[in-house]
């Protein structure tokens, strides 16, 4: 028995040792490696789990944020379009597609529209309600017709360099739009206008607000907070 | 019977240890993640069940460093956690040990007599098996309140994928404060249990970690209450009797 008690006491020690090792450094290197390997293998079940039947619902009763949905912008003053200086604004859809697209506003606001009440999940921890209209990002890629090359889609904007770059099913599952809309009003700036990328299937940091340029891909390409540490599928 | 007997099979003491390294990461994880939005409130709500909305927990008892940070541990190591307690459960059940944990008729008497005992209201340690009453609601509230934290963390993690999950918690605010309070319970059923193991039974330590208990200083032997005859001496095991002759 002597065996079993110092193995015991071995793998205790060990343990133990581990979890005040890792308490003193959150971060060390064989822990990157550690943490980096398990966000992979957590991407893989989460893009495994994920079907587009799968939806955010609100009831219809529930009252929506309104005035308190937080304001969230990286710039330091709210972005706004400047007509003046680069001219009308508009949406460009490019990359892996048969017909590139650049829609004004009015031409966005052309295509099917979806009204949806849903949940914003912010990565802090919150989640906030509103009634969103807009474009379905799956409708901009059939107009668009987008090529088999497009696995991954970028969404940039003019607030400073903010983007982030989505796996294709998430970006065609039917409650991801190009948001215009907010609350029955054409957005404000505080919340994105002229136009923004609106999802109850991805965490707030992955819906890009300021929205210029949707690009497909055929590889993904970061984001503004997923190249600082926040996982790059931040999936809901 | 014999004084020295094994008291914990080893997946029990395995088990034991690899849940305090997941829990402790995950505790410390998880209230890192909460200091992101120390609230339940959503904006421009309010939530009158917590005496505390938008006070942080204290950062010594964090762990992760900072939101993605904490994330990271938080997803990862949510596997070992899950891992190591369906190989404890399926262990308990296949083994037979639910039943020294699981509640029966008779338990809420028992723990009434033991709660007496350590008030002194009651003079002798009332007759045990395995564990006392009082220990064996606390160790089947651990499991239970394991698995609400488990079921409530996928509905926050995931409430769109597993919305059906996160609508047996009414929706993704209440599947947090559930999360929260859970572990909350969770920690206060450990840091009692740690007290009590070395107030009452230190001899147990031994027991969780070779497996071997010495019976004769169990606290019904030593009518040991916290701190009362902590290092008592062994009760000599009962004498065996001599044969009758024939």
């Amino acid at each position: 028995m002597n065996v079993d008690r110092r193995r015991f006491l071995t793998i205790s020690a060990a343990s133990l040792g581990g979890a005040l090792l890792a308490a003193c450094n959150a971060d060390p290197k064989s822990a990157r490696k550690l943490l980096s390997l398990a966000e992979h293998g957590n991407q893989r079940v989460e893009e495994g789990l994920f079907r587009h039947t799968a939806m955010n619902h609100v009831p219809s009763s529930a009252p929506v944020a309104g005035a308190s949905f937080p304001k969230y912008m990286i710039s330091k003053t709210t972005p706004i379009w400047d007509t003046a200086a680069r001219g009308v604004w508009r949406l460009e859809v490019a990359g892996a597609v048969r017909r590139p697209l650049s829609l004004t506003l009015d031409d966005l606001m052309k295509l099917p529209r979806i009204t949806q009440k849903v949940d914003h999940f912010c990565v802090e921890g919150w989640n906030a309600r509103a009634t969103w209209s807009g474009v379905r990002v799956s409708d901009l890629a059939r107009v668009a017709q987008a090529t088999d090359d497009a696995q991954y889609v970028d969404f940039t904007s003019f607030d400073e360099d903010y983007h982030e770059s989505w796996d294709m099913a998430s970006a065609m599952h039917p409650q991801t739009l190009v948001a215009y809309g907010m609350d029955g009003y054409l957005l404000t700036p505080a919340h994105g206008a002229p136009a923004r990328l609106h999802s109850p299937v991805k965490l707030g940091y992955k819906n890009t607000k300021y929205l210029t340029r949707v690009v497909f891909m055929p590889k993904q390409n970061g984001g503004y907070w997923s190249d600082q540490g926040y996982e790059w599928y931040g999936g809901t | 019977m014999a004084p020295i007997v094994k008291r914990n099979h080893w997946v029990v003491r395995l088990t034991h240890w690899v849940n305090v390294v997941a829990i402790v990461i995950m505790a410390g994880s998880g209230m890192r993640i909460f200091n992101a939005h120390p609230a339940f409130a959503r904006p421009g709500e309010r939530f009158p069940l917590n005496p505390w909305e938008g006070r942080p927990i204290p950062e010594w008892l964090t762990f992760g460093g900072w939101l993605a940070g904490a994330r990271h541990w938080h997803f990862a190591m949510m596997w070992l956690l899950v891992a190591n307690g369906l190989l404890y459960l399926g262990f308990l059940f296949f083994h037979g040990e639910w039943r020294d944990i699981v509640p029966r008729r008779g338990d809420a008497r028992d723990a009434w007599e033991m709660l007496k005992f350590y008030l002194f209201v009651r003079k002798d340690h009332p007759a045990q098996a395995k564990h006392n009453a009082l220990q064996k609601s606390a160790y089947f509230a651990m499991p239970v309140l394991a698995i609400i934290i488990v079921l409530s963390g996928l509905a926050i993690w995931k409430p769109v994928t597993f919305s059906f999950i996160t609508r047996l918690f009414v929706n993704y605010k209440w599947a947090r404060f559930v999360h929260f309070v859970a572990m909350a319970l969770l920690l206060l059923l450990a840091l009692v249990h740690v007290f009590m193991v070395f107030a009452v039974d230190p001899y147990s330590l031994r027991a969780i970690v070779t497996g071997w208990y010495d019976r004769t200083r169990s606290p019904e032997a030593r009518n040991a209450r916290p701190f009362y005859h902590l290092f008592g001496p062994a009760r000599e095991p009962p004498a065996s009797r001599e044969l009758p002759p024939v």
